[in-house]
């Protein structure tokens, strides 16, 4: 019974992690719009766009190879694998210890890989250059990633997102200027992952800075469609991650009923609003930089995990 | 029936099949007999090592054979440890692989001369290393193994850069030798026993156990590539045939990786602190310069033979860690990070092995091994393709394969290390686990540029246009290889248990057993800290993705209409437009290139109406090669060059020199007692 109901919440997060994903996008896109003083469109949009691409025939490049008739649900799988096993409303979830943290980041690497040589498989000048510069982007966000994994493993001595998770929720943590430091390294290397304003525009299109959506230009229809949900999958994954490491409250832990599972669920969703409203109101806020400041901008993130870690290192306290 | 016979036994056989190979080699029949012959010999062996590693037998009683061959009053001793049944597996499995593989391979080689009677020599030379159990032999059986090398490097010698690669090559691998004798003699002392058995138990004071380290790490440290002793290694590498290279790339670097283990984890006694700082910084600076230099690199075997460097930098990581915690009796974690190093060893042997292979059948379907005249190659080829791709897969550390496995276990082993009392360990660390993840990330950048460019987008020169896929004793190596950097990326556990009884002779402590957790995951320390489980995460990501697409081509649509690219509405006509290998990395090249290269680039564009081409043009320094060789081999010039005169003298003259000579040296004997 304890197993079955298990299973069922595993499910569950399954499920809602990828109906909720394209919601949150249509919300970060209609504050972004209020913010500019537009109307936008429905919160609801994304959903109609994914549908629409869905029933869509594919156009594929006459030199096309299978790679990349392959790569749309294959990133699209290991995202949602990723996903479902972050603790979005609930800690403990029966597949929990199939990857730790540093295996969710990898694995987020591998749908990486593929989608970079989805880009070159055509043979066009705009897929090479967002692959290319894909992977210089990926080379500075990764080892940042793992060292701020690196801060928050040392403080709460597991690399188990569970374990951090209700770590995080116990008194013992306090105020640490290594954790403050992991997160606004954290932070800066999500907006990189997702490609968000100041690294990349999600919005754009025929723009020579572009490096995510020129990768997937050649893509289209139900191929699109995968694509457009993992981005938005990705989102949803990074908000999850930095609420349940950060902001852990009210999360609830495997086994404590539908009451508590309602208020997870009901905090969740609070924090999956504030965050995204506060990503479209900096996106608002900010220019995007040329490719070439990208490095820098990194590198910071890169060299702030370090320092967090460095910090775990030396001291017990801060 | 015991293991060191049969073993000894089938390097007998492989040396036979070498005179053999003298004999016949310029026959047609002389391939399939010499890889043949290889193939039963290398089998047999590597099943007897598999076997005694699975019996798990602690290292007190291993069993010993002593041949009264070699020096006198020593004999040769071969002794089968975990450590060495450990390396024989891997060398084994290496040889048995590229016998397959050069069955097809071998019968596009033009001077089979050349190529067979070493081949079966150098898989017995690698054998004999690892079996040695005094320095004698090991000496011996190491430098026949670099010869043997070293000829098959030479195979092809009408080639002005062979002839460079086989120079560099046989200067390093000297230089190696005489390092590791100074060793064995610092390790025999003054009672001059070559045994290991002796060493293994006699006191080292402190001076001579940090010399003993440092010239190990210069002896087998050149063997495997370290930096800076790393020059030789991508021009050695990619000169021989392709099952050659993959052999020198996948195993031979890993008998020196078994040499540095065998002297510094069993023979020196308990190691200093601070040797394991000195490791950790040779291995991360390696590991990170050895995938950049990959990176800007074109020639696909020379890419492979670059990422060699980095992943031996990244074993050295691991056991520089094991040294670190190993000092300081945190047995445990020393296990740990052994155990990541020993699967790295493993793993790396299966991907490279897999990658050369690839490379020589492009080599053998193109001709080119310059990936910006490839292209297009996964029409073409599709079995190489895959495998190829499973390999880049594997060795740019991604889940669920085997590369992984080895880069996550390092990486807890780093996080068991807050608690080592060393200041100088306490900084240094946090530094080599972003420089570890750095050369990660860099090794998934550079065979996303190695895939990408030779396998996909449209064929650059007419030879990718019409290459045919390769013989199946080629396919069928890689094909097996494959499949087992899927199969040690999704069932780690039963490696890692097979490594148990090593670390338990090293260092008195194993990692807990992983066969008896549920799922068959993995779990280093306990599983509220970490966990991991290939198997699930392979199995749940095919799942899904299977699940969606048949969900999608079921109830939303399966059309689909091949049209031109659509290249947002500017159609290139000529393959010449797409990313090449120098474009795809001109981004990290900016980045990371300006400090490690020293990279200029200049634009030279002519004002509007004037008619001259424009151009752009890439400077690159080797500051290792500028800073350390060129001052060396410019020293030795000049000493030379003044010691030329010596040369032309007089019969008068050198009679005086002679008596000079004596004089001076009868003066030192005299002021010495």
């Amino acid at each position: 019974m304890v197993v079955i109901s298990a299973l069922f919440v595993q499910t569950f997060q399954m499920a809602l992690v990828v109906l909720l994903a394209p919601l949150l996008t249509g919300f970060i896109r209609l504050i972004k719009a209020r913010l500019l003083r537009r109307r936008g469109p429905s919160m609801i949009q994304p959903y109609h766009d994914i549908l629409r691409l869905l029933r869509k025939e594919v156009v594929l490049a006459e030199n096309a190879s299978w790679l990349f008739r392959v790569t749309p649900y294959m990133i699209f799988a290991a995202t949602w694998v990723a996903a479902a096993i972050i603790p979005t409303f609930a800690t403990g979830l029966i597949f929990s210890w199939t990857a730790d943290l540093i295996a969710i980041i990898a694995l987020l690497g591998s749908a990486r890989f593929f989608l970079a040589l989805a880009g070159m498989d055509v043979g066009t000048s705009f897929g090479g250059i967002g692959s290319s510069r894909e992977a210089m982007i990926a080379t500075l966000a990764e080892p940042s990633m793992l060292l701020i994994i690196f801060t928050l493993a040392l403080i709460a001595g597991s690399t188990q997102l569970s374990t951090i998770a209700a770590f995080m929720t116990s008194p013992q943590v306090g105020l640490r200027v290594s954790l403050a430091i992991a997160l606004i390294a954290l932070v800066m290397v999500a907006i990189a992952e997702n490609a968000r304003i100041p690294v990349d525009n999600p919005a754009t299109h025929l723009e020579l800075t572009m490096v995510h959506e020129a990768m997937v230009l050649e893509y289209s229809g139900r191929h699109l469609a995968m694509i457009e949900l993992t981005a938005s999958l990705k989102l949803l994954l990074y908000m999850s991650l930095i609420a349940c490491m950060f902001v852990p409250w009210k999360l609830a832990v495997l086994g404590e009923g539908p009451a508590a599972y309602l208020v997870g669920m009901l905090a969740y969703l609070v924090k999956l609003a504030v965050g995204g409203a506060l990503l479209a109101l900096f996106e608002t806020a900010t220019a995007k930089m040329r490719v070439f400041r990208v490095p820098e901008f990194l590198g910071a993130a890169l060299m702030l995990g370090l320092l967090a870690t460095l910090l775990r290192f030396v001291s017990r306290s801060l | 029936m015991t293991p060191v016979p049969v073993l000894l036994t089938c390097e007998a056989g492989l040396l036979g099949t070498a005179v053999l190979a003298v004999l016949i080699a310029r026959s047609n029949r002389s391939t399939p007999v010499v890889y043949g012959a290889s193939l039963i010999f290398c089998t047999i062996a590597f099943a007897t090592a598999l076997a005694y590693l699975a019996t798990g037998l602690p290292s007190t009683d291993a069993p010993v054979l002593v041949l009264p061959i070699g020096l006198p009053w020593l004999g040769s001793h071969f002794r089968l440890d975990a450590l060495a049944a450990f390396f024989l597996t891997v060398i084994n499995l290496g040889g048995v692989l590229s016998s397959i593989y050069a069955l097809g391979y071998g019968r596009h080689e033009q001077t089979t001369h050349r190529v067979l009677p070493f081949f079966p020599a150098f898989l017995a030379g690698m054998n004999l290393v690892i079996l040695a159990d005094d320095a004698f032999t090991f000496l011996i059986s190491w430098e026949f193994m670099s010869l043997a090398s070293w000829a098959l490097v030479m195979a092809h010698h009408h080639d002005a850069r062979n002839l460079k690669a086989g120079y560099f090559f046989i200067v390093m691998a000297s230089f190696g030798t005489l390092a590791l004798l100074l060793a064995f003699s610092l390790l025999a002392g003054l009672s001059g026993d070559y045994g290991f058995t002796a060493m293994r138990i006699s006191e080292h004071t402190p001076l001579t156990a940090g010399l003993v380290l440092v010239l190990l790490l210069l002896g087998a440290g050149s063997k495997a590539g370290l930096v800076p002793l790393h020059v030789w290694l991508p021009l050695a590498h990619p000169a021989a045939p392709s099952h050659v290279s993959a052999l020198m790339s996948g195993v031979m670097t890993k008998v020196a990786v078994y040499g540095f283990i065998r002297v510094v984890f069993d023979l020196l006694g308990m190691p200093a602190w601070w040797s394991g700082i000195v490791v950790l910084i040779i291995g991360s600076g390696t590991a990170v310069l050895g995938i950049l230099q990959a990176l800007m690199e074109s020639d696909l075997k020379r890419l492979l033979a670059y990422s060699t460097i980095e992943n031996i930098g990244v074993i050295f990581v691991s056991l520089g860690l094991a040294l670190a915690f190993k000092a300081n009796g945190m047995g445990l974690a020393a296990a740990l990070a052994l155990t990541a190093a020993l699967f790295h060893v493993l793993n790396h042997s299966f991907f490279k092995s897999l990658l050369f292979f690839g490379a020589g059948a492009v080599l053998t379907a193109t001709g080119e091994g310059d990936m910006d005249k490839l292209g297009g190659l996964i029409h073409r080829m599709p079995v190489t393709s895959v495998v190829f791709l499973v390999g880049c897969v594997a060795i740019s550390a991604l889940p669920p394969f085997n590369g992984f496995v080895s880069e996550w276990l390092a990486f807890q082993a780093i996080l068991q290390s807050p608690t080592v009392p060393q200041w100088g360990l306490k900084i240094l660390v946090p530094a080599v686990g972003g420089l570890l993840a750095l050369s990660a990330a860099l090794a998934a950048a550079c065979f996303v540029k190695a895939f990408g460019v030779t396998f996909l987008g449209r064929p650059r020169s007419t030879v990718a246009e019409q290459a045919v896929e390769v013989d199946r004793f080629s396919l069928s190596a890689m094909s097996v290889l494959a499949a087992l950097c899927l199969l040690a990326g999704i069932l780690p556990g039963i490696i890692i248990d097979g490594l148990a009884p090593v670390t338990l002779s090293l260092i008195g402590e194993r990692m807990p057993v992983q066969t008896d957790i549920p799922w068959l995951s993995i779990v280093p320390v306990a599983e509220s800290r970490s966990s991991y489980n290939g198997l699930l995460v392979f199995l749940f990501t095919l799942f899904s993705a299977s699940l969606t697409a048949y969900l999608i081509h079921r109830f939303a649509s399966r059309w689909l209409r091949r049209a031109p690219a659509w290249d947002c509405g500017f159609p290139e006509i000529s393959p010449a437009t797409q990313y090449t290998a120098g474009s795809f990395a001109q981004p990290i090249r900016r980045v990371f290139g300006t400090l490690a290269f020293r990279v200029r680039e200049s634009v030279d564009m002519p004002a509007p109406g004037d008619l001259r081409p424009a151009r752009f043009a890439v400077e690159t320094h080797d500051l290792i090669w500028e800073g350390l060789y060129l001052p060396i081999t410019g020293a030795v010039g000049f000493a030379a060059e003044k010691l030329n005169h010596l040369q032309f003298l007089t019969i008068r003259r050198y009679l005086s020199l002679v008596f000079l000579a004596l004089v001076f040296l009868l003066l030192v004997l005299a002021l010495w007692s």
